[in-house]
Protein backbone atom coordinates (compact mmCIF):
# COMPACT_ATOMS: atom_id res chain seq x y z
CA UNK A 1 0.00 0.00 0.00
CA UNK A 2 1.42 3.41 -0.83
CA UNK A 3 1.26 6.01 2.24
CA UNK A 4 -0.04 9.14 1.24
CA UNK A 5 2.67 11.71 0.41
CA UNK A 6 2.87 13.94 3.49
CA UNK A 7 4.05 17.47 3.66
CA UNK A 8 3.65 19.92 6.18
CA UNK A 9 1.96 23.28 5.93
CA UNK A 10 1.51 25.96 8.01
CA UNK A 11 -2.57 25.49 8.53
CA UNK A 12 -4.20 22.78 7.94
CA UNK A 13 -7.33 23.65 5.52
CA UNK A 14 -4.88 24.70 2.88
CA UNK A 15 -2.56 21.76 3.63
CA UNK A 16 -4.31 19.08 3.21
CA UNK A 17 -6.16 20.59 0.19
CA UNK A 18 -2.39 21.42 -1.23
CA UNK A 19 -1.38 18.08 -0.33
CA UNK A 20 -4.68 15.94 -2.02
CA UNK A 21 -4.00 17.70 -5.31
CA UNK A 22 -0.72 17.59 -5.22
CA UNK A 23 -1.06 13.29 -5.04
CA UNK A 24 -3.83 13.32 -7.16
CA UNK A 25 -1.35 14.49 -10.16
CA UNK A 26 -1.78 18.63 -10.09
CA UNK A 27 1.56 19.71 -8.07
CA UNK A 28 -0.05 22.34 -5.55
CA UNK A 29 1.83 24.46 -2.76
CA UNK A 30 -0.07 25.09 0.39
CA UNK A 31 0.18 28.93 -0.85
CA UNK A 32 -0.63 28.69 -4.08
CA UNK A 33 -4.27 27.10 -2.56
CA UNK A 34 -4.70 29.61 -0.09
CA UNK A 35 -4.28 32.14 -2.52
CA UNK A 36 -6.74 30.85 -5.32
CA UNK A 37 -8.82 30.31 -2.82
CA UNK A 38 -9.31 34.80 -1.73
CA UNK A 39 -9.37 33.68 2.24
CA UNK A 40 -7.35 36.30 3.68
CA UNK A 41 -9.41 38.35 5.73
CA UNK A 42 -9.40 40.21 8.86
CA UNK A 43 -12.72 40.52 10.98
CA UNK A 44 -13.23 41.59 14.69
CA UNK A 45 -16.61 39.91 15.57
CA UNK A 46 -17.84 41.12 19.27
CA UNK A 47 -21.51 39.26 18.51
CA UNK A 48 -19.93 35.65 18.04
CA UNK A 49 -18.16 34.49 21.50
CA UNK A 50 -15.44 32.54 22.09
CA UNK A 51 -15.15 31.26 25.54
CA UNK A 52 -16.96 35.03 26.64
CA UNK A 53 -14.57 36.87 23.95
CA UNK A 54 -14.99 37.93 20.74
CA UNK A 55 -14.46 35.96 17.51
CA UNK A 56 -11.29 37.17 15.79
CA UNK A 57 -10.70 36.32 12.41
CA UNK A 58 -7.70 36.54 9.83
CA UNK A 59 -9.11 33.92 7.07
CA UNK A 60 -12.50 33.19 5.76
CA UNK A 61 -14.43 30.96 7.54
CA UNK A 62 -13.47 27.04 7.44
CA UNK A 63 -14.60 25.59 4.27
CA UNK A 64 -13.75 28.47 2.41
CA UNK A 65 -10.55 27.38 1.67
CA UNK A 66 -11.80 23.69 -0.26
CA UNK A 67 -14.05 25.92 -1.54
CA UNK A 68 -12.21 28.50 -2.77
CA UNK A 69 -9.98 26.76 -5.28
CA UNK A 70 -12.68 24.87 -6.36
CA UNK A 71 -14.30 27.95 -7.87
CA UNK A 72 -10.82 29.05 -9.30
CA UNK A 73 -9.61 26.16 -10.80
CA UNK A 74 -12.70 23.96 -11.51
CA UNK A 75 -11.55 21.08 -9.56
CA UNK A 76 -14.10 18.28 -8.11
CA UNK A 77 -14.50 16.72 -5.28
CA UNK A 78 -16.40 13.86 -3.97
CA UNK A 79 -17.62 14.65 -0.33
CA UNK A 80 -19.80 13.06 1.81
CA UNK A 81 -21.38 13.47 5.08
CA UNK A 82 -22.76 10.53 7.46
CA UNK A 83 -25.85 10.43 10.03
CA UNK A 84 -24.45 7.13 11.38
CA UNK A 85 -20.83 6.96 12.70
CA UNK A 86 -20.63 3.69 12.14
CA UNK A 87 -21.84 3.89 8.74
CA UNK A 88 -18.94 6.60 8.61
CA UNK A 89 -15.90 4.58 9.63
CA UNK A 90 -17.50 1.90 7.46
CA UNK A 91 -16.97 4.11 4.36
CA UNK A 92 -13.78 5.23 5.35
CA UNK A 93 -12.28 1.99 5.85
CA UNK A 94 -14.01 0.78 2.27
CA UNK A 95 -12.28 3.83 0.77
CA UNK A 96 -8.85 3.08 2.47
CA UNK A 97 -8.95 -0.48 1.43
CA UNK A 98 -9.33 0.25 -1.80
CA UNK A 99 -6.22 2.79 -1.73
CA UNK A 100 -7.74 5.78 -1.78
CA UNK A 101 -6.46 8.31 0.63
CA UNK A 102 -9.21 10.74 2.33
CA UNK A 103 -9.58 13.86 3.64
CA UNK A 104 -12.02 14.03 6.70
CA UNK A 105 -12.89 16.77 9.10
CA UNK A 106 -12.44 16.28 12.88
CA UNK A 107 -12.56 17.96 16.26
CA UNK A 108 -8.97 18.73 17.27
CA UNK A 109 -9.60 18.10 21.02
CA UNK A 110 -9.76 14.14 20.47
CA UNK A 111 -6.79 13.85 18.55
CA UNK A 112 -4.62 11.91 20.68
CA UNK A 113 -1.28 13.16 18.99
CA UNK A 114 -2.09 16.40 19.98
CA UNK A 115 -0.34 17.96 22.50
CA UNK A 116 -2.26 19.04 25.19
CA UNK A 117 -2.01 22.64 25.61
CA UNK A 118 -2.91 22.82 21.58
CA UNK A 119 -5.99 21.06 22.08
CA UNK A 120 -9.26 23.10 22.41
CA UNK A 121 -12.60 22.35 20.96
CA UNK A 122 -12.80 23.11 17.26
CA UNK A 123 -14.50 20.94 15.08
CA UNK A 124 -13.14 21.76 11.87
CA UNK A 125 -9.97 20.58 11.61
CA UNK A 126 -8.81 18.59 8.32
CA UNK A 127 -6.21 15.92 7.76
CA UNK A 128 -5.95 12.96 5.61
CA UNK A 129 -6.32 9.33 6.67
CA UNK A 130 -3.22 7.57 4.51
CA UNK A 131 -4.29 3.97 5.32
CA UNK A 132 -4.68 1.49 7.99
CA UNK A 133 -1.89 0.18 10.05
CA UNK A 134 -3.48 -2.63 12.38
CA UNK A 135 -6.12 -1.02 13.66
CA UNK A 136 -4.34 2.60 13.62
CA UNK A 137 -5.09 4.95 11.15
CA UNK A 138 -1.90 6.71 9.78
CA UNK A 139 -2.98 10.48 9.56
CA UNK A 140 -1.25 12.73 7.54
CA UNK A 141 -2.01 16.05 9.62
CA UNK A 142 -0.72 18.93 8.15
CA UNK A 143 -0.06 20.33 11.08
CA UNK A 144 3.05 18.06 12.09
CA UNK A 145 6.12 17.40 11.13
CA UNK A 146 5.46 13.45 10.16
CA UNK A 147 2.37 11.39 9.94
CA UNK A 148 0.76 10.01 13.21
CA UNK A 149 -0.96 6.99 14.61
CA UNK A 150 -4.98 7.70 15.52
CA UNK A 151 -6.87 4.57 17.03
CA UNK A 152 -10.34 3.96 16.08
CA UNK A 153 -12.12 4.76 19.03
CA UNK A 154 -10.65 8.42 19.31
CA UNK A 155 -10.89 8.63 15.11
CA UNK A 156 -14.43 8.00 15.88
CA UNK A 157 -15.04 10.28 18.55
CA UNK A 158 -13.36 12.86 16.28
CA UNK A 159 -15.25 12.88 13.48
CA UNK A 160 -18.73 12.61 15.16
CA UNK A 161 -18.11 15.05 17.80
CA UNK A 162 -21.03 17.27 17.94
CA UNK A 163 -22.16 20.79 18.51
CA UNK A 164 -20.70 23.99 16.45
CA UNK A 165 -19.91 23.22 12.89
CA UNK A 166 -20.05 19.59 13.74
CA UNK A 167 -18.10 17.41 10.85
CA UNK A 168 -20.66 14.52 10.82
CA UNK A 169 -18.16 12.26 9.32
CA UNK A 170 -17.57 14.29 6.47
CA UNK A 171 -15.11 12.96 4.06
CA UNK A 172 -13.59 13.81 0.65
CA UNK A 173 -11.39 13.79 -1.95
CA UNK A 174 -10.58 14.37 -5.05
CA UNK A 175 -12.94 12.90 -7.98
CA UNK A 176 -11.49 14.78 -11.10
CA UNK A 177 -8.98 17.29 -12.20
CA UNK A 178 -9.52 20.38 -14.46
CA UNK A 179 -8.37 19.71 -17.96
CA UNK A 180 -5.92 22.64 -17.87
CA UNK A 181 -5.81 25.54 -15.85
CA UNK A 182 -5.45 28.86 -16.93
CA UNK A 183 -3.49 30.46 -14.28
CA UNK A 184 -2.96 33.94 -16.18
CA UNK A 185 -6.78 34.73 -15.34
CA UNK A 186 -7.18 32.44 -12.37
CA UNK A 187 -4.27 34.18 -10.44
CA UNK A 188 -5.66 37.91 -10.98
CA UNK A 189 -8.83 36.81 -10.62
CA UNK A 190 -9.10 35.65 -7.00
CA UNK A 191 -6.39 38.60 -6.14
CA UNK A 192 -9.05 40.98 -7.05
CA UNK A 193 -11.79 39.01 -5.54
CA UNK A 194 -9.43 39.10 -1.98
CA UNK A 195 -8.79 42.72 -2.49
CA UNK A 196 -12.44 43.26 -2.45
CA UNK A 197 -13.13 41.50 1.02
CA UNK A 198 -10.41 42.90 2.43
CA UNK A 199 -11.71 46.73 1.48
CA UNK A 200 -15.55 45.44 2.98
CA UNK A 201 -16.28 49.24 2.29
CA UNK A 202 -19.96 49.26 4.42
CA UNK A 203 -18.71 46.46 7.26
CA UNK A 204 -16.42 48.40 9.95
CA UNK A 205 -15.36 45.16 11.78
CA UNK A 206 -14.16 43.90 8.54
CA UNK A 207 -11.04 44.31 6.53
CA UNK A 208 -8.64 47.47 7.02
CA UNK A 209 -11.01 49.45 9.00
CA UNK A 210 -11.55 45.97 11.15
CA UNK A 211 -7.95 46.18 12.02
CA UNK A 212 -8.57 50.22 13.17
CA UNK A 213 -12.05 49.38 14.96
CA UNK A 214 -10.05 46.58 17.10
CA UNK A 215 -7.75 49.35 17.87
CA UNK A 216 -10.56 51.51 19.56
CA UNK A 217 -11.94 48.77 21.02
CA UNK A 218 -8.69 48.16 23.16
CA UNK A 219 -8.56 52.12 23.97
CA UNK A 220 -12.17 51.69 25.02
CA UNK A 221 -11.99 48.48 27.11
CA UNK A 222 -9.10 50.59 28.81
CA UNK A 223 -11.66 53.50 29.37
CA UNK A 224 -14.69 51.80 30.61
CA UNK A 225 -13.77 47.74 31.64
CA UNK A 226 -9.88 48.62 32.56
CA UNK A 227 -10.14 44.89 34.49
CA UNK A 228 -10.86 43.33 31.24
CA UNK A 229 -8.25 44.90 29.22
CA UNK A 230 -5.52 41.83 29.91
CA UNK A 231 -7.68 39.23 29.25
CA UNK A 232 -8.23 40.72 26.22
CA UNK A 233 -4.80 41.71 24.78
CA UNK A 234 -3.92 38.03 25.84
CA UNK A 235 -6.87 37.18 23.58
CA UNK A 236 -5.96 38.81 20.75
CA UNK A 237 -2.60 37.63 20.78
CA UNK A 238 -3.57 33.73 21.43
CA UNK A 239 -5.87 34.41 18.21
CA UNK A 240 -3.34 36.56 16.21
CA UNK A 241 -0.56 33.47 16.69
CA UNK A 242 -1.91 30.33 17.75
CA UNK A 243 -5.15 29.41 16.57
CA UNK A 244 -4.93 27.69 13.31
CA UNK A 245 -1.59 30.23 12.66
CA UNK A 246 -2.99 33.17 13.15
CA UNK A 247 -2.59 36.19 11.65
CA UNK A 248 0.66 36.52 11.03
CA UNK A 249 1.12 33.47 9.80
CA UNK A 250 -1.20 33.80 7.09
CA UNK A 251 -0.18 37.40 6.21
CA UNK A 252 3.38 34.94 5.63
CA UNK A 253 1.40 32.35 3.29
CA UNK A 254 -0.49 35.05 1.35
CA UNK A 255 2.86 36.32 0.70
CA UNK A 256 4.71 33.32 -0.59
CA UNK A 257 1.18 32.85 -2.43
CA UNK A 258 2.47 36.60 -4.31
CA UNK A 259 5.79 36.23 -4.93
CA UNK A 260 4.65 32.57 -6.80
CA UNK A 261 2.04 34.31 -8.62
CA UNK A 262 4.95 36.73 -9.61
CA UNK A 263 7.38 34.28 -11.16
CA UNK A 264 4.88 32.15 -12.69
CA UNK A 265 2.90 35.23 -14.68
CA UNK A 266 6.27 37.41 -14.23
CA UNK A 267 4.76 40.28 -13.34
CA UNK A 268 6.90 42.42 -10.69
CA UNK A 269 3.67 44.29 -9.01
CA UNK A 270 3.20 41.50 -7.34
CA UNK A 271 6.32 40.79 -6.02
CA UNK A 272 6.49 44.09 -4.75
CA UNK A 273 3.59 43.25 -3.42
CA UNK A 274 4.40 40.34 -1.99
CA UNK A 275 7.65 42.03 0.09
CA UNK A 276 4.56 44.55 1.69
CA UNK A 277 2.95 42.07 3.19
CA UNK A 278 5.69 40.65 4.60
CA UNK A 279 6.38 43.47 6.00
CA UNK A 280 2.66 43.80 6.71
CA UNK A 281 3.04 40.53 8.91
CA UNK A 282 5.78 41.81 10.60
CA UNK A 283 4.24 44.93 12.06
CA UNK A 284 1.49 42.51 12.83
CA UNK A 285 4.16 39.97 15.18
CA UNK A 286 5.76 43.93 16.75
CA UNK A 287 2.27 44.40 17.74
CA UNK A 288 1.39 40.55 19.36
CA UNK A 289 5.38 41.63 21.19
CA UNK A 290 4.12 44.84 22.50
CA UNK A 291 0.97 44.10 24.02
CA UNK A 292 2.58 40.69 25.30
CA UNK A 293 5.70 42.98 27.14
CA UNK A 294 2.44 45.21 28.22
CA UNK A 295 0.77 42.34 29.57
CA UNK A 296 3.43 41.30 31.58
CA UNK A 297 4.40 43.78 32.86
CA UNK A 298 7.84 44.09 31.37
CA UNK A 299 6.64 47.33 29.11
CA UNK A 300 4.20 50.12 30.55
CA UNK A 301 0.52 49.71 29.67
CA UNK A 302 0.00 52.15 26.87
CA UNK A 303 -2.95 51.16 24.80
CA UNK A 304 -2.83 54.41 22.84
CA UNK A 305 0.77 52.93 21.68
CA UNK A 306 -1.09 50.04 20.79
CA UNK A 307 -3.78 51.44 18.99
CA UNK A 308 -0.93 53.35 16.55
CA UNK A 309 0.43 50.11 15.75
CA UNK A 310 -2.90 48.57 14.88
CA UNK A 311 -2.96 51.60 12.60
CA UNK A 312 0.35 51.27 11.03
CA UNK A 313 -0.67 47.23 10.17
CA UNK A 314 -3.96 48.85 8.63
CA UNK A 315 -2.04 51.53 6.87
CA UNK A 316 0.44 48.82 5.29
CA UNK A 317 -2.07 46.16 4.33
CA UNK A 318 -4.16 49.15 2.49
CA UNK A 319 -1.49 50.41 0.34
CA UNK A 320 -1.05 46.90 -0.31
CA UNK A 321 -4.80 46.06 -1.01
CA UNK A 322 -4.93 49.26 -3.29
CA UNK A 323 -2.36 47.87 -5.84
CA UNK A 324 -3.29 44.45 -5.87
CA UNK A 325 -7.06 45.77 -6.77
CA UNK A 326 -5.53 47.15 -10.15
CA UNK A 327 -3.71 43.72 -10.73
CA UNK B 1 10.01 37.80 8.55
CA UNK B 2 13.29 36.61 7.55
CA UNK B 3 14.60 33.03 7.66
CA UNK B 4 17.14 33.48 10.55
CA UNK B 5 14.25 35.64 12.26
CA UNK B 6 12.32 32.71 12.74
CA UNK B 7 11.59 32.33 16.54
CA UNK B 8 13.10 29.03 18.04
CA UNK B 9 11.84 29.53 21.64
CA UNK B 10 11.34 25.95 22.38
CA UNK B 11 7.65 26.31 23.57
CA UNK B 12 6.61 23.52 25.67
CA UNK B 13 3.10 24.12 24.75
CA UNK B 14 4.21 22.51 21.39
CA UNK B 15 5.01 19.70 23.31
CA UNK B 16 8.21 18.94 21.51
CA UNK B 17 6.62 19.30 18.09
CA UNK B 18 7.48 22.27 15.64
CA UNK B 19 5.50 24.38 13.38
CA UNK B 20 5.54 25.28 9.99
CA UNK B 21 5.44 29.25 9.24
CA UNK B 22 6.80 31.25 5.81
CA UNK B 23 9.74 33.19 6.07
CA UNK B 24 12.11 35.64 3.44
CA UNK B 25 15.21 33.16 2.43
CA UNK B 26 18.34 34.97 0.78
CA UNK B 27 16.92 35.33 -2.70
CA UNK B 28 14.11 37.21 -1.45
CA UNK B 29 11.38 34.61 -1.90
CA UNK B 30 9.49 33.21 0.71
CA UNK B 31 9.77 29.42 2.08
CA UNK B 32 8.23 27.07 4.64
CA UNK B 33 10.28 27.30 8.05
CA UNK B 34 9.89 25.34 10.89
CA UNK B 35 9.54 26.96 14.26
CA UNK B 36 9.72 25.52 17.44
CA UNK B 37 7.81 28.13 19.14
CA UNK B 38 7.69 32.01 20.05
CA UNK B 39 7.62 33.11 23.40
CA UNK B 40 4.93 35.61 22.75
CA UNK B 41 2.27 32.42 21.68
CA UNK B 42 3.56 30.51 24.42
CA UNK B 43 2.63 33.28 26.96
CA UNK B 44 -0.69 33.77 25.57
CA UNK B 45 -1.62 30.06 25.61
CA UNK B 46 -0.62 29.43 28.71
CA UNK B 47 -2.63 32.28 29.99
CA UNK B 48 -5.47 30.87 28.37
CA UNK B 49 -5.00 27.32 29.63
CA UNK B 50 -3.84 29.08 33.31
CA UNK B 51 -7.34 30.41 33.19
CA UNK B 52 -9.11 27.41 32.32
CA UNK B 53 -7.66 25.67 34.71
CA UNK B 54 -8.31 28.10 37.78
CA UNK B 55 -12.33 27.60 36.67
CA UNK B 56 -11.88 24.07 37.22
CA UNK B 57 -10.02 23.95 40.23
CA UNK B 58 -12.78 26.94 41.45
CA UNK B 59 -15.63 24.22 40.29
CA UNK B 60 -13.71 21.55 42.34
CA UNK B 61 -13.35 23.41 45.19
CA UNK B 62 -17.50 24.63 44.90
CA UNK B 63 -17.99 20.85 44.15
CA UNK B 64 -16.76 19.73 47.18
CA UNK B 65 -18.40 22.08 49.20
CA UNK B 66 -21.14 20.86 47.75
CA UNK B 67 -22.56 23.86 45.90
CA UNK B 68 -22.28 23.24 43.02
CA UNK B 69 -23.12 19.58 41.02
CA UNK B 70 -19.75 17.69 39.64
CA UNK B 71 -20.78 18.28 36.25
CA UNK B 72 -18.98 22.04 36.15
CA UNK B 73 -15.70 20.25 37.11
CA UNK B 74 -15.62 18.05 34.23
CA UNK B 75 -17.35 20.88 32.14
CA UNK B 76 -14.31 22.81 32.61
CA UNK B 77 -11.97 19.93 33.26
CA UNK B 78 -12.58 19.19 29.67
CA UNK B 79 -11.76 22.64 28.53
CA UNK B 80 -15.33 23.30 27.70
CA UNK B 81 -17.53 26.28 28.44
CA UNK B 82 -21.47 26.46 28.46
CA UNK B 83 -21.45 27.47 25.28
CA UNK B 84 -19.88 24.41 24.35
CA UNK B 85 -21.49 22.27 26.35
CA UNK B 86 -24.74 23.38 25.25
CA UNK B 87 -24.54 22.80 22.14
CA UNK B 88 -22.44 19.63 22.09
CA UNK B 89 -25.28 17.92 24.52
CA UNK B 90 -28.37 19.68 22.52
CA UNK B 91 -29.50 21.01 26.16
CA UNK B 92 -30.14 24.64 26.67
CA UNK B 93 -28.77 26.48 28.71
CA UNK B 94 -31.47 26.87 31.38
CA UNK B 95 -31.47 22.94 31.86
CA UNK B 96 -27.25 22.61 31.85
CA UNK B 97 -27.57 25.49 34.35
CA UNK B 98 -30.46 23.50 36.20
CA UNK B 99 -27.98 20.68 36.16
CA UNK B 100 -25.09 22.68 38.28
CA UNK B 101 -27.62 22.47 41.39
CA UNK B 102 -26.37 19.27 43.19
CA UNK B 103 -29.64 18.25 44.60
CA UNK B 104 -31.02 18.13 40.62
CA UNK B 105 -28.08 16.46 39.33
CA UNK B 106 -28.01 13.70 41.93
CA UNK B 107 -31.02 12.43 40.94
CA UNK B 108 -30.72 12.58 37.25
CA UNK B 109 -30.83 9.05 35.43
CA UNK B 110 -27.66 7.60 33.27
CA UNK B 111 -30.47 7.74 30.36
CA UNK B 112 -29.97 12.47 31.27
CA UNK B 113 -26.53 11.86 31.79
CA UNK B 114 -25.76 10.22 28.57
CA UNK B 115 -25.62 13.44 26.59
CA UNK B 116 -23.05 14.47 28.42
CA UNK B 117 -20.86 11.72 28.88
CA UNK B 118 -21.12 11.63 24.99
CA UNK B 119 -19.78 14.94 24.83
CA UNK B 120 -16.89 14.01 27.15
CA UNK B 121 -16.40 10.96 26.68
CA UNK B 122 -16.95 9.51 30.06
CA UNK B 123 -19.07 7.11 32.08
CA UNK B 124 -21.82 8.19 34.10
CA UNK B 125 -20.22 6.94 37.48
CA UNK B 126 -16.94 9.16 36.56
CA UNK B 127 -19.43 11.76 35.77
CA UNK B 128 -21.12 11.50 39.22
CA UNK B 129 -18.21 12.28 41.16
CA UNK B 130 -15.50 14.12 41.78
CA UNK B 131 -11.62 13.01 41.48
CA UNK B 132 -10.25 11.67 44.83
CA UNK B 133 -7.12 13.36 44.83
CA UNK B 134 -7.00 16.66 47.24
CA UNK B 135 -5.86 19.32 45.17
CA UNK B 136 -2.77 20.07 46.96
CA UNK B 137 0.35 21.42 45.47
CA UNK B 138 0.51 18.58 42.72
CA UNK B 139 -2.28 20.20 40.47
CA UNK B 140 -2.62 16.75 39.44
CA UNK B 141 -6.04 15.95 37.33
CA UNK B 142 -7.13 12.35 37.53
CA UNK B 143 -10.41 13.35 35.66
CA UNK B 144 -8.52 12.99 32.31
CA UNK B 145 -9.76 9.55 31.35
CA UNK B 146 -7.94 9.33 28.08
CA UNK B 147 -5.06 10.83 26.88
Amino acid sequence: MSAFPHRQSAHCESGVVANMLTASGLPMSEPMVFGLSSSLIFAYLPMVKMAGLPLIAYRMVPGSIMRGVTRAIGVKWNAQTFKSAEAGMQAMDAALEAGQPVGIQTGIYWLPYVPEDMRFHFNAHNLVVSHKQGDDYVVSDPLFEETNLCDAASMKKARFVKGVMAPKGRMYHVETLPEDIDYARAIPEAIRRNAKLMKAPFVPMVGMSGIRFMGGVIRKTERNKPDQLKPLLGHIVRMQEEIGTGGAGFRFIYAAFLKEAAQKLSDERLAVASKELVDAGDEWRRFALSATKMCRGRKAMDVAELDRLLNVVADRETAVWAKLRRI
Amino acid sequence: MKKDEVPQDNSRTYGGHKKLLYATNEDGGLEGVQSSGWEVETYATVSAVEALEAQRDAALARGRAGITSPLEYHMFAKRMDMATLTSATGYGAWRVKRHLKPHIFNKLTDAKLKPYCEAMDILPEELRRLPVQEPGESPEVPAESKA
